[in-house]
């Protein structure tokens, strides 16, 4: 396996995991699109994630693989396993004469109950993200999480204020809805998180929602819960929902600084990635010796690793894990 | 501490200033009266001094949360926050306090600390980590390193506490002047009944004034103000009462101790109030402001010192004569009495001079007026309404400054780190460079003058662009320029540069530059005033 300008190379079997630029085979780890881009001639993923790429890239040509079934290019052996982050997220591991590499793309240890959960992998190199590699990054419980959310939705709801709950199109936003107590009122969704959940709808049970339309008055969305992602939560449309309470459900949240850049009345700290405990956890499940680093706080992560034992590297790659500001998602 | 942390929670939670006041108002109507009394002192920058420093604490939180201090203070530069940083990383224990002590307990217990020995305060800052929730302890944490940021204003509390009380505002801003402390008073004493005696020695609230930003035309006629020249030194507030005299600074400090010329004031009647500025004075001119740093950078006055850099009062208002408060009268009879005032005592020799009205017949008069203010050492113009009478604190419309535009010169980005408080994980605090010969030497950081949008620009640059790195810091390519606005310039042996600069600030991104077009160190020394 090597690092090349184009993304995490397998030349034995000529593919490539997660590339930056287009190539004739990419395996994709999971439907964010810092991890599965335009233009490769053809898609490798595990099956869930088929639909999801389909709608996020359109007609591409793509094989869908079931978790831990092997496939073999070239005698390298392939399979995916669970990486908890989203619907069809997927580990990939990759053997040659019993070397075992696993790339997480992205994950989560704590089951978010809507996700097969991450499954640990034996390897001897495990290539991780880090987007949360720091020490302050302790998640909370998510239940007790969902019930704030529940919670915030009813209290705004009595103050005659509409919800509008921020969180990102794929994953985060039915992560959320999953858990929306649809006895508080109405939910709607923006177009982008509407058309996403429809995707997993066979997948995942969702309350009864409806998708904004231009049609969609103030007085239908007065008390109602509005999801929507980060990229909406400016502009015009906003007048729409009348006085409202805005939310934001991300990892960063658990930081002041994170929370005062954006202009938010709420936080919820919830995050489809692993906190700092889990990293550590998850380092140590797959048994492995060497550690490279791909995003987050690689070198911090990397340095602490060396210091207990692991022989830990920084790679430089283009994927961005979970972004704070507003701009950097791509509308879906 | 429940209420306390709630409220700062609440408080740093909203934007909306209605809501800060709200639950303001409600903490003070709730909350038991030395609670009160010390939520009013921390918030109005009254806080007891440090019983540790801040590598003690950093030391400490490493060791309970059982990291290498590397690991900590990388985690602190992203966080960007001891205290919350801290809080994030001691781990939430299982024996928390049932009732965690009240503010003031809490506050009384840190400042007993301070003369204890070390093992001391380890052991009881590390009992408290271990018995407060994460929210406490980041406020705990706030009350032992300082400052909240939290968005209040001395003015919305008073405010607050004007609703909470159902008092007036202007009596509330009134009694929180002056050097008080927790300690030295009760919250009844301080607001509601105060000590006459107390209310002699306290200033009034200075009347501050807003930038102008519009054309000055927008003004209306140039009869309805009063054109002043806006100096560059400390602002002051001298009392004269019952034969006592009191220097008080913006900060609300008793500054008497650091310019004892000022007691010639005394041969003033009794109840005599001065609002002006205190200006470095030599040789019949007015100097540099670097001179006046070293009056007030000094904790021993000498008599040397008093000769090297000495100062007058420049007057411009007069709040009290012979004992009746003036503020409520319109400015320009207030100046008439100044000016009245000042005739009649011109020949007692005081350290003053008065801040002489400037022929204000045109907008065009006064633009000229504005271009003469650098060369009289002073920062650009005052203008103040004629008819206004003194206000509190910030009250748009009725003072404006209108300072000369600054200095400007094109530099190079050289090293970058990350902000503090909502520009945390950014890199936002730049520091750069000027050319002398094909070396890029440091002159000045800046922190501020670019959009959300540009920093998060740079912040992406700087982390594609990273040569080197030195802790916190990191050298970036040379290759972006910056156009920097800086208000005054003088001589520095201590900076690289050999000139200091002050309150430099990034005027604009100067994407049309190339670093070869970057100013030189000889550039921003001819802009030194001789």
């Amino acid at each position: 396996m090597e690092f090349t300008s184009k993304g995490i190379y397998c030349r034995l079997a000529d593919v490539y995991l997660d590339p930056w630029r287009p190539v004739k085979k990419a395996l994709i780890s999971h439907g964010h699109a810092d991890h599965a881009r335009w233009g490769h001639q053809n898609y490798i993923t595990q099956q869930d994630n088929v639909p999801i790429l389909k709608h996020r890239l359109g007609a591409i040509s793509i094989t869908g693989v079931p978790y831990g079934a092997t496939f073999v290019i070239n005698n390298v052996k392939f399979s995916f396993h669970p990486s908890g982050h989203v619907l069809g997220a997927a580990q990939i591991r990759v053997e040659h004469l019993g070397e075992v590499w696993v790339f997480t793309g992205d994950f989560k240890i704590k089951s978010d109950g809507i996700t097969p959960p991450f499954e640990p992998v034996r390897c001897h190199t495990f290539i991780t993200e880090c987007t949360f590699g720091i020490p302050v990054f302790n998640w909370p419980n998510p239940r007790q999480v969902h019930d704030q959310i529940n919670q915030w939705w009813a209290t705004n709801k009595n103050q005659g204020k509409t919800s509008l709950l921020i969180g990102y199109s794929l994953g985060k936003a039915q992560r959320l809805l999953h858990y929306l107590d649809p006895n508080i009122g109405t939910i709607y969704t923006h177009n982008a998180v509407g058309k996403m959940s429809q995707v997993m709808e066979d997948k995942i049970k969702f309350p009864k929602y409806s998708i904004l339309t231009p049609e969609t008055t103030k007085k239908d969305l007065a008390g109602c819960l509005v999801l929507a992602p980060p990229a909406a939560a400016e502009g015009a449309w906003l007048k729409k929902l009348g006085p409202y309470s805005s939310g934001f459900a991300s990892g960063w949240m658990l930081t002041r600084g994170a929370r005062r850049r954006r202009a938010i009345d709420q936080s919820f700290v919830l995050s489809d990635h692993a906190d700092w405990p889990g990293l550590l956890a998850a380092v140590e499940a797959t048994q492995c010796q060497n550690v490279i680093t791909t995003h987050g706080y690689t070198d911090i992560f990397a340095q602490y690793l060396r210091e207990k034992g692991w022989n830990a590297r920084t790679e430089k790659t283009d994927y961005e894990g979970e972004v704070l500001e507003t701009d950097k998602e791509t509308a879906l | 501490m429940i209420a306390f942390s709630n409220l700062i929670q609440q408080l740093d939670s909203t934007n909306k200033t209605n809501d800060k006041v709200q639950a303001l108002c409600a903490y003070f109507q709730n909350t038991p009266h030395q609670d009160a009394l010390w939520t009013i002192a921390l918030l109005s920058h009254r806080r007891p001094s440090r019983p540790i420093t801040t590598t003690l604490m950093r030391e400490w939180a490493a060791e309970v949360a059982g990291l290498p201090l590397w690991l900590f203070e990388e985690s602190y530069h992203i966080v960007g926050d001891l205290a919350e940083t801290i809080a994030l990383v001691v781990p939430e224990s299982q024996i928390q306090h049932k009732d965690p002590p009240a503010l003031s307990d809490i506050m009384e217990e840190i400042i007993a600390l301070k003369g204890q020995q070390e093992a001391t305060k380890k052991k009881y800052i590390i009992d408290q980590w271990q018995s407060l929730n994460a929210l406490q302890r980041f406020t705990f944490n706030k009350l032992l390193t300082g400052g909240f940021r939290i968005g209040i204003s001395q003015k919305l509390m008073t405010r607050a506490l004007a609703q909470a009380l159902d008092m007036e505002e202007n009596h509330i801003a009134h009694r929180l002047m002056g050097q008080w402390t927790p300690q030295t008073t009760t919250f009844d004493q301080l607001l509601r009944n105060p000590n006459p005696e107390d209310l002699l020695s306290k200033p009034y609230p200075f009347c501050l004034a807003h930038a102008l930003q519009e054309a000055p035309q927008k003004l209306g006629n140039t009869t309805d103000w009063i054109v002043e020249n806006k100096w560059d030194g400390m602002r002051g507030q001298l009392i004269i009462r019952k034969n006592k005299w009191y220097c008080w600074s913006r900060g609300e400090e008793l500054i008497s101790d650091k310019f004892p010329e000022f007691e010639a004031f005394l041969s003033l009647p009794d109840g005599t109030v001065l609002d002006g500025e205190i200006l470095p004075f030599k040789n019949g001119k007015i100097q540099n402001f670097a001179l006046l740093q070293k009056r007030i950078g000094r904790k021993n006055i000498s008599a040397k010192l008093l000769k090297d850099a000495p100062v007058i009062f420049m007057i411009y208002d007069l709040l009290e004569w012979q004992g009746t408060d003036l503020r409520g009268q319109p400015t320009r009879q207030r100046r008439e009495l100044l000016e009245e005032m000042f005739a009649q005592y011109k020949n007692s020799a005081l350290p003053w001079q008065l801040s002489q009205a400037l022929p204000s017949t045109s907008w065009e008069a006064i633009t000229v007026e504005r271009q003469k203010a650098t060369e009289k050492h002073s920062e650009g113009l005052m203008l103040k309404k004629a008819s206004a009478p003194y206000g509190v604190g910030r009250k748009k419309g009725d003072w404006w400054k209108w300072k000369s535009d600054p200095l400007t010169i094109d530099a190079v980005l050289t090293y970058a780190m990350r902000g503090h408080g909502r520009r945390t994980n950014l890199y936002t605090d730049y520091t750069f460079g000027l050319w002398q010969g094909d070396v890029l030497v440091t002159f000045a950081k800046a922190y501020s003058g670019l959009t959300d949008e540009e920093f998060r620009k740079v912040d992406a640059f700087v982390k594609k662009n990273t040569q080197d790195r030195f802790g916190p810091v990191r050298q970036v390519t040379p290759q972006l320029v910056f156009e920097i606005a800086f208000e005054g310039i003088a001589p520095s042996t201590r900076h690289k540069s050999g000139v200091a600069v002050r309150f430099p600030r990034i005027l604009r991104w100067r994407h049309d530059k190339k670093i070869e077009d970057a100013n030189t160190v000889d550039d921003l020394k001819a802009l030194l005033v001789p």
